[in-house]
């Protein structure tokens, strides 16, 4: 099915008004871009040509390390400075019921009157992938209206979170006291990825064992991603508002590094080449879906009974996709 | 398609959030996707979250006795807005009040002791509505 005329003159509308400052117009935006569609897709094409000079700050860390409520305080701090934020919040869809319960944003609803501030939460749900493909879109939208900087907000485990943390120019991990000791702190994970490590809740007692022991982590290896960018580590209380300001500047710092070292452009490219690459991967997946339920039964015989189950069932989906 | 999404807030200057947080609860395990605001919020904050997160249905909890001064300044920005979502209320209503919301543009009033599969039902009739008449625009 072919997007109809009216139907691209209503997402250029959209677009033209959700640059322009109309906010219900990007909230509308980035609901066409929750989901990979011929929408979503003419939709993109326009945007990345407008996009490409915000920020991208991933937030990242366990559940209840103080993640809203640090960016509640950061997005106060980029106020200050006169810049726009764009916040983009990850919660968890249920793997039970399929439902989600968002509240993300409820640390951040101060800022939610602010023309110049815009949260929105996102749902992990989905098949896979999909997590992915709606932030990475969403950031394109977010960057084509104004924002200077876009922050994205995640519980950092799995695949798709991985992924998103990729797309992002720089990363922040945030940690708190008794989440864990230094052998938690040298395993692989998401105590790899980050630019910058946050103690936050360090009005509680055990923050500086915890620093110690990502200092004594950063120090023993080569953690980075090769930038020559040595990671930094910056205490925070987020609920007291310490250390906030000294977080905003440490990521000041390190978009100089990636503007300096070129890297900045090269991080928008390899975001695009995700999107682009998560975005045909569910073409394929929905089309072998629908091969796939129309051969059930063969399919479910295809283990037991075939001697060669990879070629046998590479050849049906490559007939299948010949005749879909 | 994609779930139907809420917004559930505490409209005013009311703590008690037992009863939001219970709905908001049932509405996940119902399988919609569900943004909570949490407590204290002014009219403003309502209209503005649910136009960045384009939600379905708006419900908002009340339980100070100051619905009909709220949710009237509710339903006049939302108005200002051009905003067509619609609006449930939940709480301590005295039953003379409902009608008055009602006129207001409120499109349910739940009292108390009201079962969490009516409102369930509710929600979801009225976000089908507003996905289907946005459809048709």
């Amino acid at each position: 099915m072919q997007s109809s005329k009216p139907r691209e003159a209503y997402l250029n509308s959209l677009i033209e008004r959700a640059v322009g400052g109309d906010r219900a117009a990007l909230g509308k935006l980035l609901t066409v871009l929750e989901r990979p569609s011929r929408d979503s897709g003419i939709v993109l094409r326009t945007l990345v040509k407008k996009s490409g000079r915000a920020h991208v700050v991933g937030v990242t860390g366990i559940p209840g390390s103080g993640k809203s409520t640090l960016i509640s305080k950061l997005i106060s701090v980029y106020r200050s400075w006169g810049l726009r934020v764009g916040v983009l919040a990850v919660d968890p869809t249920s793997p039970l019921s399929r439902g989600a319960l968002m509240a993300d944003r409820l640390r951040m609803q101060r800022h939610a009157t602010d023309p110049n501030v815009f949260i929105r939460s996102i749902a992990s749900k989905g098949f896979r992938g999909g997590l992915s493909l709606a932030a990475l879109a969403m950031i394109e939208a977010l960057d084509a209206a104004g924002y200077d900087k876009i922050i994205v907000e995640t519980v950092g485990v799995g695949q798709a979170e991985v992924d998103i943390m990729h797309a992002a120019h720089t990363i922040v991990v945030v940690t708190m006291p008794g989440a864990g000791d230094d052998i938690q702190a040298l395993k692989a994970g998401v105590m790899e990825i980050g630019d910058i490590y946050v103690v936050n809740k360090s009005d509680k007692p055990e923050a500086d064992q915890l620093l110690e022991f990502i200092n004594f982590a950063l120090e023993t290896g080569e953690i980075g991603s090769g930038e020559k960018w040595r990671p930094l580590v910056v205490k925070t209380s987020a609920i007291m508002g310490t250390g906030v300001e000294e977080l905003a500047k440490v990521i000041e710092k390190h978009l100089e590094h990636l503007v300096r070292t070129g890297r900045f452009e090269e991080k928008v490219e390899s975001r695009r080449l995700m999107l682009a690459r998560l975005f045909a991967l569910r073409i394929v997946e929905e089309k072998v879906e629908k091969i796939i339920e129309a051969h059930k039964r063969e399919v479910s015989r295809i283990l037991g009974e075939s001697d060669d189950p990879y070629t046998v069932l590479e050849a049906l989906i490559e007939k299948g996709l010949r005749e879909l | 398609m994609s779930n139907y999404k809420v917004l559930v807030s505490k409209l005013g200057l009311d703590g008690h959030d037992r009863g939001a947080k219970v709905v908001a609860r049932a509405l996940k395990d119902a399988g919609f996707d569900v943004i909570y605001t949490g407590i204290r919020q002014t009219p403003e904050q309502v209209v503005e979250a649910a136009i960045q997160e384009d939600v379905d249905v708006i419900g908002v909890s009340i339980l100070s006795g100051a619905h009909i001064h709220h949710v009237s300044r509710l339903m006049k920005l939302l108005r200002e807005r051009g905003l067509n979502v619609p609006v449930v209320v939940g709480g301590t209503i005295p039953i003379p009040d409902v009608p008055r919301l009602k006129q207001m543009g409120v499109r349910e009033v739940f009292l108390p002791g009201s079962s969490l599969k009516e409102i369930i039902n509710v929600v979801r009739r009225l976000a089908e509505e507003k996905r289907r008449a946005e459809q048709q625009a």
